[in-house]
């Protein structure tokens, strides 16, 4: 097939040309906004991983050109490659959102809610997804299952109470190390992520399971309760690394970085791992040379907190009025 | 007597044995398929055998094998399904423990049809006894020259393998089968691809039931013609069932597809009635995954007509009123039996099973579970049985492979047809602990349907 073949494929009745190979949510998060749909476990930069939480279902109402016929179930977008001529629903479906609101009650019906001591609230996506897509209420009225943590190395710690087994961390483990010691153990629910008897994953890029993980089931030590991430201020960085691009997100509260973190997109996806010493070790900001704030989406709690700067239209600039009612926005600046 | 084509000579003394089954005519199929006929003849033949999937999907064979890739230079497999581990199947162990070279014999001619040189019997790892009667009988066709290199001098070479299997209900379903016989942890995969494009280690492969893989042997010994002739519309053939529960005589049964569920059930010839004089209340038809019907539509469709052991009338009325072939494991309920009990012995089977990698099923089984649990024990209240559908049906159609649904419509059918029973066990907390609800008005005749 020639480079340059296109299919044609609508979502939610939005069109959009895509290359043939591309999934149903990659040809929705060329369009963007609303209509893409959740991914818990899907991560573009893991090989293999998507396909089981199940959040990203969607309705194929139109199979293809060639087979105009719908699809019989709902299909994990981030699994299913696009067809010429596919016509796919999702928030315009309420079969789709009725069966995402079920797979969000699910995937909380275990979970301990512990947001409030949790380090990856503010940032976490079963939070936001259980906000958006979610009921106010569950039906579960029986005990939750619970875990004791585990220390991975002295870096990281594993709570898999808190853990949706989106499979993630362990799609990380097999990429860079061919010594994976880390997988899956037990059946069902009692299904663990396990390191084997606690043995730590001994790996320069082992830190990222922290950023992979969609919840606070792998966090940080060096960044343990230190502070709430909406206090915390991301500014982007670079170091000449020779392990890694050296290219982090800083997290300052004050003068102080708290924490260093891969970049990470809208989707929480990281655009290159990095390694531990980065992570771990480099906490100055004397070890780093700064690019300037970083852009978080003004839906998360994190913006909240305008560490960036206002970048006034030009029209305010002009108008004295519009200066005038913009006040406090624009004083932002000067204070941060 | 129906016509029996897999269990003919089961109670010939050393049918187990290479020579006795020889003596009994073993074996012709592979001299007929390998002598005289073209790999393609042997697929033609299994199709116009008309013969369906015995696992438990009921899809065609000989379109199965036909959608098979063939890519130049790349090994092809036959994976031989022995898994069985389904509540109520226990058809496939019987055949492989009686009379395994009629396995054998199948795996041989249907690898030939599929251009496989290795394949592969994957035996329920708990099943270590037919495992070694198997490799036995290998070993026996293999000194006979009917395994190995250049097969009865015609050029063609097989090895067969036993695999025992991982010890899961899981790694019954194909993908996952693959993946444990790969050395993996038993997942099943994501589909597309399929295992006929790509399953063991990547290359084209086929995975069939035991008894599918043993019924190709008649299917070429007589024709597909004439295997077709037996039962009624798509289903042909002979099935082996597997019955158990209130009845009589339990056991393993060869019948010709198309025997009414009745004549199946009280018959001298099949299950001898139900035991100790009481009466039939439910039954499930095809293992613990099929739905489950109460006595009234077991042996009448909601139309009136009789049901019959064929995969169109045992599922007649859909999920509605009817039920599915599955895997042949016929379970008997007499009116002792409590059906709350055992749709919670069913889910407590599904949340144990559920290998947890997609969510619904991971998290659903395990909460249906707990609801059908208090309910049995009398903690339960009455909007528990609107829960219960309502979860049903967020697994349904949502999970990764179907080991979901199969957790979803027992309990779904379950209450769809014995609703009264499980409101019985609330508002009736302390009586449910000491006696069943018994056969209530689950047997009475159906009332016409309503034309609207
Ligand atoms: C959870 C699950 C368990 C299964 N277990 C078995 C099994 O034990 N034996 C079997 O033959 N098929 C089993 N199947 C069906 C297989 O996936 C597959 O459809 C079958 O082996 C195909 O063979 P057939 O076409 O000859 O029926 C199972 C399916 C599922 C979803
Ligand atoms: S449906 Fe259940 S058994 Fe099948 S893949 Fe999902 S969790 Fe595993
Ligand atoms: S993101 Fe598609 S199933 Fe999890």
């Amino acid at each position: 097939m020639a480079d340059d073949v296109k299919f044609k494929v609508s979502i939610d009745g939005i069109p959009v040309e895509v290359a043939p190979g591309t999934t149903i949510l990659n040809a929705a998060r060329q369009i963007g906004g609303d209509i893409v749909p959740p991914a818990m476990c899907y991560y573009s930069k893991l090989e293999g991983s998507g396909g089981k939480c199940r959040t990203c279902l969607v309705k194929v109402s139109k199979g293809s050109e060639k087979d105009p016929r719908p699809m019989p179930k709902l299909v994990a977008s981030c699994r299913t490659t696009v067809m010429d001529g596919m016509e796919v629903l999702n928030i315009t479906s309420p079969e789709v959102v009725e069966a995402r609101k079920g797979v969000v009650e699910i995937l909380l019906l275990n979970h301990p809610l512990d947001c409030p001591i949790c380090d990856q609230a503010g940032e976490c996506k079963l939070q936001d997804l259980g906000y958006e897509h979610g009921s106010a209420a569950t039906r579960y009225e029986f005990e939750r299952r619970t875990f004791e943590k585990i220390d991975i190395g002295d870096k990281i710690q594993l709570h898999m109470t808190r853990c949706i087994l989106c499979y993630r961390c362990v799609y990380t483990a097999d990429q860079i190390t061919n010594q994976r010691v880390h997988g899956v153990l037990g059946r069902g629910d009692a299904s663990e992520i396990s390191t084997y008897i606690e043995k730590a994953i001994d790996n320069d890029f082992s830190g990222n399971i922290i950023d992979v993980c969609p919840v606070g089931a792998l966090t940080d030590k060096t960044f343990r309760f230190k502070n709430r991430v909406w206090f915390t201020k991301p500014v982007d960085a670079h170091r000449d690394c020779p392990t890694c691009s050296g290219k982090v997100t800083l997290w300052y509260k004050g003068e102080e970085v708290l924490r260093v973190t891969a970049r990470k997109d809208v989707y929480g996806e990281v655009e290159e791992f990095i390694c531990n010493t980065c992570r771990f070790d480099k906490k100055a900001t004397v070890d780093w040379v700064i690019d300037g704030p970083r852009h978080i989406e003004n839906t998360s709690v994190i913006s909240a907190n305008h560490y960036e700067l206002p970048a006034p239209p030009p029209v305010i600039k002009k108008n004295l009025r519009l200066q005038e009612a913009n006040k406090e926005q624009l004083e932002r600046a000067v204070k941060l | 007597m129906a016509r029996k084509l897999l269990l003919a000579n089961i109670n010939v003394p050393g049918i187990n044995t290479l020579e006795v089954y020889r003596q009994k005519g073993g074996y012709r199929a592979v001299e007929k398929a390998l002598k005289t006929m073209t790999p393609d003849e042997v697929v033609e033949e299994v199709k116009k055998s008309g013969l369906r999937g015995r696992g438990g999907a009921g899809f065609p064979t000989g379109m199965k094998w036909s959608f098979l890739a063939k890519p130049e230079g790349v090994p092809r497999y036959l994976v031989c399904n022995g898994d069985e581990s389904e509540p109520g199947t226990f058809k496939d162990r019987f055949l492989m423990t009686y009379i395994p070279h009629a396995l054998i014999e199948g795996m041989i001619v249907s690898s030939y049809a599929l251009g496989a040189k290795v394949s592969y019997i994957y035996v329920r790892g708990e099943m270590m006894p037919q495992i070694r009667i198997l490799e036995k009988a290998i070993a026996e066709a293999k000194a006979a020259g009917l395994l190995g290199k250049n097969i009865l001098g015609t050029g063609y070479d097989l090895e067969l393998y036993v695999q025992p299997g991982g010890g899961a209900y899981i790694c019954g379903e194909e993908t996952a089968l693959l993946e444990s016989l790969e050395g993996k942890r038993g997942n099943p995969r994501l589909k597309p691809p399929f295992p006929a494009v790509s399953g063991l280690y990547g290359s084209p492969t086929v995975v069939n039931n035991v008894e599918s893989i043993a019924a190709t042997v008649p299917i070429i010994n007589d024709g597909g013609e004439e295997y077709a002739k037996i039962g009624i519309e798509r289903s042909t053939g002979t099935k082996l069932i597997s019955a158990s529960g209130n009845i009589n005589k339990p056991g393993v049964y060869e019948i010709e597809l198309g025997v009414p569920v009745e004549e199946f059930i009280y018959s001298d010839e099949y299950c001898g009635g139900i035991a100790n004089g009481k009466r039939f209340k439910a039954m499930v038809a095809g293992g613990s995954s099929v739905p489950i019907l109460p006595a009234n539509l077991a042996t009448k469709t909601a139309k009136g007509e009789s049901r019959l052991m064929t995969y169109e009338s045992l599922a007649d009325g859909g999920f509605v009123s009817g039920s599915s072939m599955g895997s042949g494991g016929f379970i008997v309920f007499d009116e002792d039996q409590c059906i709350v009990r055992n749709t919670w012995n069913f889910a407590r089977f599904y949340h144990h099973e559920s290998c947890g990698q997609c969510s619904p099923c991971r998290e659903g089984t395990g909460w249906m579970e707990k609801i059908l649990h208090r309910l049995e024990y009398g903690h339960g209240s009455f909007s528990d049985m609107d829960l219960l559908v309502d979860v049903s049906k967020k697994i349904e159609g949502n999970t990764i492979c179907p080991l979901g649904d199969a957790s979803a419509w027992p309990v779904a059918s379950a209450i769809r047809h014995f609703r009264d029973e499980f409101e019985w066990h609330v508002s009736n907390r302390e009586e449910s602990q000491i006696r069943n609800y018994g056969l209530a008005h689950y047997a009475d005749p159906l009332e016409p349907l309503v034309q609207s």
